[in-house]
C-alpha cells in the first residue's frame, strides 16, 4: 500500500503548488481522520488488533482529500472520512472486503449532502495563501456543461478555459488532487514499473472516454467537446489511475478489468454530456464497482489449454 | 530467439550456488534404506527377504502394475530387514534395508566410462529395457518412464521434448549432468526417439545455463533431428505443459496428457539414465543430488547411491549449518520440508536445500486484498485466490468448475501473494478432495 502513497506524492506536490495552504490542511485532516476512524472502529467496535499499519487508511485519506475542494470546512472532511472508513470500508469487514471504493463513498456522500460546499472550487495559484476564504471560480467542466445547456459552441467554451498544455499541467479549478494530469501520469508510470497495478484499467477508462467523446466530437464539433478536453479536465485521470484501480473494488482477471474500465469510461461520458452533474467519474466508478462480483464470475482469466489450435510444430 | 510459455510465471531469485561445482562421487554408505514406493503408481513388491544376499543392480522389488517401477539394490550386501520407516513427509512406508558388504555388481553391468553410441536394439526392446531398469522421471515427478513411451492407441508422438530447464532456484544437478555427461545424455535422447519412433527432439534449456546451451549445441551436430531451444528464464518453465507451450507453441488441453498435442517430455537426467540402462545394462541405482543453501559451507552436486541417508549428503557439503531453519527435499518452490534427516535419497530426490532460520518462516498471513497478483502469476490461468477460498470452505463442485485439477502445484501464487496467503497449501488440499470425488464418480 505504501507504494500507492509514493505514487501519489507528485499529485500531492502539484496540489500544494496550486492550492497552497488549503491543500495541506485538507490532506492532513483527511489522512488523520481516516487513520483515526480505522483505528477506533477496529479496536473498539470490531475488537481486533489495529490495521492502520497496512497503509490502506492513509491511501483512502489521501484519495478522499484529492476528491475535495481545498476550501472545504474541516467538519465536512471529518464527516467524509467517517463515512469513507466506517460505511465504505469497515462495515464490509475491512481491507479487501469492501465492494466500493471507500474514498468515493465518502466523496459522493458529501456531494449529495453538501452540494454547495462540494462544488465551489478555489482558483489555482491565486488562492495559495487562503483556505476557507479562497477565491473560487468555475472549472473547465462546469463551463462546458453551461455551454451544453445554453447551446454555446465548444469553440467559445475553449476560449474561456486554459490551453490544453496548461490543463495538463494543472492550471485549473478543481478538487485537490485531480488537476495536474502530468503528476498523475508520473504516479501511474511509477505504479506500472513497480507492478503495483497493470495498465488494463487506466487504459480502458481513458481509451473508452477518448473513443466515445471522439465520435461525438466528430459528429458535431460545435456541440461536443474534444476528446482531449475530456481527458484533461475534471477527475478523469485521477479516477482512471488511482480510484478505479483500487484492488478491493475492481475485477481480478484482465478481461474483466477492461470491461470494467470501458464501463466506467462510457458512464462518465454519459453523465458529463447528458447528465445533471458536470462530472461523472465518481458515480461511474461506484456503479461499476457494483458490477465487479458479476464481472469476476463471468470474466475468468484465460485458462491454459484453450489455445490448442494445432500450430505446426 | 528466446522462447517461453504464454501465461503467468514468476521470477524467484535463482541462487544457483553450486552451478560451477563438478559432480563428486560419494562413498557407498554402510546401510541403505530403499522405500518400495519411490515413484508415482503402485508400490513395488519386495522379491527379497531378510538375510538374502544381494548384488548391486539386482532387482529387490518388482513393478506391480501398469504404472509402477522395478527397484534395484544400489549396494551389495545382506538384506537386514523389511520394515516400515518414516518417509520424507513423516508417513509410514515400507522399505527394504540393506547392510553393505563390499561392492559387488551384477555381472552384465558395464561399469566402464567408454561411451557406447551404436544403437542396436529395436524400439520394443528399448522400452522393455527402460521398464526393467526401473527408470522414472528424474526431474522430480517420478512417473515411470516406460509408461510414457507407450502412447495410448490412436495417438502418435510427433516430437520428443527434453527438459533441461531446471527452473527451480538453487538446483543444479541437471545443469551439471548436461555439462559432464552431455554425450551420454544425447545417446539417451536418440534411444528415446527410437522408442517413440519420432525423428525430432528438442532440448529446452533456460538461458541462465549458457555454458550448457553451448556445450549441447556443439554436441548435437553429431546427432540427427536433435536441436537445442534456449528459453527465457521464467518459473515454472520446467512444468511439462509450460515447456511444451514454450518449445512448440501448443497448449495441452485441461485434463489431457502431452500426447494429445503430439508431444512426450522427458528430463535430461532421465535421458542419461536411459543411456545407462540400455547401453550399459545399468539399472537406476544412483543419481545426482544438489546439496545447497545460503549458509551451507560447501554447496555441491553429489552422485550418490539411492538409499543413502540425506544426513550423509549434508555431511559431504560441510555439515548442517548452525542457523538452519528447515531442510527441504527438492527446490524452494515445489520441494517439501523434511520431517527428519535420516530419510534416504530416493529416485526423485533432485536436491537438498538447507534454509537458514531467518528466511525459513513465512510472513504473517493477512487478508486477501484482491490485488490479483496470484491470478497474473498462475501459469495455468486459474484464480488461486478463489480456489483457496473454495478449498477452505469445502465447496468442491465449484472448485472443480474452476479447474482446480489443472493446478500444477508450482507455488507461483503463494510466492507472489503480498498477504502471504498459503494459497497452494489449501489448493493442494482441495485438489485431493476434488480428485477423490471425481474418481468415485467414475466407479
Ligand atoms: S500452484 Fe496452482 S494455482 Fe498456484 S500458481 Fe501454480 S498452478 Fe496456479
Ligand atoms: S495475491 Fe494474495 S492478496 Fe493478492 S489476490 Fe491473490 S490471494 Fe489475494
Amino acid at each position: 500500500m505504501y507504494g500507492v502513497v509514493i505514487a501519489m506524492i507528485p499529485a500531492l506536490a502539484a496540489s500544494v503548488w496550486f492550492f497552497g495552504i488549503g491543500a495541506l490542511v485538507v490532506t492532513l485532516t483527511s489522512v488523520l481522520a481516516c487513520v483515526l476512524f480505522e483505528h477506533l472502529i477496529q479496536r473498539f467496535i470490531l475488537k481486533k488488533p489495529t490495521t492502520i499499519t497496512d497503509g490502506s487508511a492513509i491511501v483512502t485519506g489521501i484519495l478522499l482529500a484529492f476528491n475535495l475542494p481545498t476550501n472545504i470546512p474541516l467538519a465536512l472532511i471529518i464527516i467524509g472520512a467517517a463515512v469513507a472508513i466506517g460505511m465504505g470500508k469497515m462495515s464490509f469487514g475491512g481491507l479487501g472486503q469492501n465492494p466500493f471504493n471507500p474514498a468515493l463513498v465518502g466523496r459522493v456522500f458529501l456531494l449529495i449532502s453538501y452540494p454547495v460546499q462540494m462544488t465551489s472550487w478555489p482558483k489555482p495559484i491565486d488562492s495559495r495563501f487562503s483556505y476557507l476564504d479562497a477565491e473560487t471560480g468555475a472549472t473547465p467542466l462546469s463551463i462546458m456543461k453551461e455551454g451544453l445547456i445554453t447551446g454555446k459552441p465548444f469553440s467559445e467554451v475553449l476560449a474561456e478555459v486554459p490551453s490544453y498544455l496548461e490543463l495538463f499541467l494543472g492550471v485549473m479549478g478543481g478538487s485537490a488532487g485531480e488537476i495536474a494530469g502530468v503528476a498523475l501520469v508520473i504516479g501511474l508510470i511509477y505504479m506500472l514499473v513497480k507492478k503495483i497495478i497493470t495498465w488494463h484499467i487506466p487504459v480502458a477508462v481513458v481509451g473508452s472516454v477518448l473513443v466515445f467523446t471522439g465520435i461525438l466530437h466528430l459528429a458535431d464539433s460545435d456541440a461536443y467537446a474534444s476528446p482531449m478536453f475530456h481527458m484533461l479536465t475534471g477527475g478523469l485521470l485521477l479516477g482512471a489511475i488511482f480510484m478505479a484501480t483500487d484492488y478491493s473494488s475492481s475485477p481480478m482477471a484482465t478481461g474483466g478489468m477492461i470491461l470494467y474500465g470501458v464501463g466506467i469510461g462510457v458512464i462518465t461520458v454519459l453523465i458529463r454530456v447528458w447528465g445533471a452533474y458536470p462530472e461523472g467519474i465518481s458515480f461511474a466508478i461506484l456503479i461499476m464497482n457494483a458490477f465487479v462480483p458479476l464481472i469476476d464470475k463471468y470474466m475468468k482469466p484465460k485458462h491454459f489449454g484453450e489455445k490448442v489450435a494445432a500450430k505446426k510444430a | 530467439m528466446l522462447k517461453t510459455f504464454s501465461l503467468g510465471g514468476v521470477h524467484p531469485a535463482e541462487n544457483k550456488l553450486s552451478a560451477a561445482k563438478a559432480t563428486e562421487i560419494l562413498p557407498v554408505p554402510a546401510e541403505v534404506v530403499i522405500p518400495i514406493s519411490q515413484h508415482i503408481g503402485a508400490p513395488g513388491t519386495p522379491v527379497v527377504k531378510k538375510g538374502d544376499e544381494v548384488k548391486v543392480g539386482q532387482v529387490i522389488a518388482q513393478s506391480s502394475g501398469f504404472v509402477s517401477a522395478n527397484i534395484h539394490s544400489p549396494v551389495s550386501g545382506k538384506v537386514f530387514k523389511i520394515d516400515d520407516i518414516l518417509d520424507a513427509s513423516g508417513y509410514k512406508r515400507q522399505a527394504i534395508i540393506i547392510k553393505t558388504e563390499g561392492d559387488e555388481w551384477m555381472a552384465d553391468i558395464d561399469r566402464s566410462d567408454s561411451i557406447r553410441k551404436g544403437i542396436t536394439l529395436s524400439a520394443e526392446e528399448i522400452v522393455k529395457r527402460i521398464g526393467e531398469a526401473g527408470i522414472v522421471g528424474l526431474g522430480g515427478a517420478t512417473f515411470p518412464a516406460h509408461v510414457k513411451l507407450s502412447p495410448p492407441p490412436g495417438k502418435t508422438c510427433e516430437v520428443l521434448i527434453i527438459n533441461g530447464v531446471e527452473c527451480e532456484p538453487y538446483l543444479t544437478s541437471d545443469h551439471r549432468l548436461m555439462l559432464e555427461k552431455g554425450e551420454e545424455m544425447l545417446v539417451g535422447v536418440s534411444l528415446l526417439m527410437k522408442a517413440l519412433s519420432v525423428d525430432r527432439a528438442i532440448i529446452g534449456i533456460e538461458n541462465n545455463k549458457k555454458d550448457a546451451i553451448e556445450h549441447i549445441r556443439r554436441l548435437v551436430s553429431g546427432y540427427n533431428g536433435i536441436s537445442v531451444q534456449p528459453l527465457k528464464v521464467q518459473y515454472p518453465q520446467g512444468g511439462e505443459k509450460q515447456l511444451i507451450d514454450a518449445c512448440i507453441g501448443r497448449q495441452v488441453p485441461s485434463g489431457k496428457l502431452p500426447i494429445e498435442v503430439g508431444a512426450v517430455v522427458h528430463n535430461v537426467g532421465t535421458a542419461y539414465a536411459v543411456y545407462e540402462a540400455v547401453q550399459k545394462s545399468k539399472p537406476l541405482i544412483e543419481r545426482i543430488v544438489t546439496v545447497t543453501g545460503l549458509s551451507v559451507k560447501n554447496p555441491g552436486n553429489f552422485l550418490v547411491r539411492i538409499g543413502t541417508p540425506i544426513s550423509a549428503l549434508i555431511e559431504a557439503a560441510g555439515g548442517l549449518p548452525e542457523d538452519t531453519g528447515k531442510v527441504i527435499a527438492g527446490g524452494p518452490m515445489m520441494g517439501k520440508a523434511l520431517a527428519s534427516l535420516d530419510v534416504p535419497v530416493t529416485k526423485g530426490t533432485s536436491g537438498v536445500l538447507i534454509v537458514p532460520e531467518k528466511i525459513a518462516g513465512r510472513g504473517k498471513t493477512e487478508y486477501c486484498i484482491r490485488c490479483s497478483k496470484c491470478v497474473s502469476a498462475c501459469p495455468m490461468g486459474l484464480s488461486p485466490y478463489l480456489l483457496m477460498t473454495l478449498a477452505e470452505k469445502e465447496i468442491h463442485d465449484r472448485a472443480e468448475e474452476e479447474k482446480i485439477m489443472d493446478c500444477i502445484e508450482c507455488g507461483s501464487c503463494s510466492f507472489t501473494c503480498p498477504s502471504n496467503r498459503p494459497l497452494l497449501d489449501y489448493i493442494r488440499l482441495g485438489k485431493g478432495k476434488v480428485g477423490q470425488i471425481m474418481r468415485s464418480r467414475i466407479k
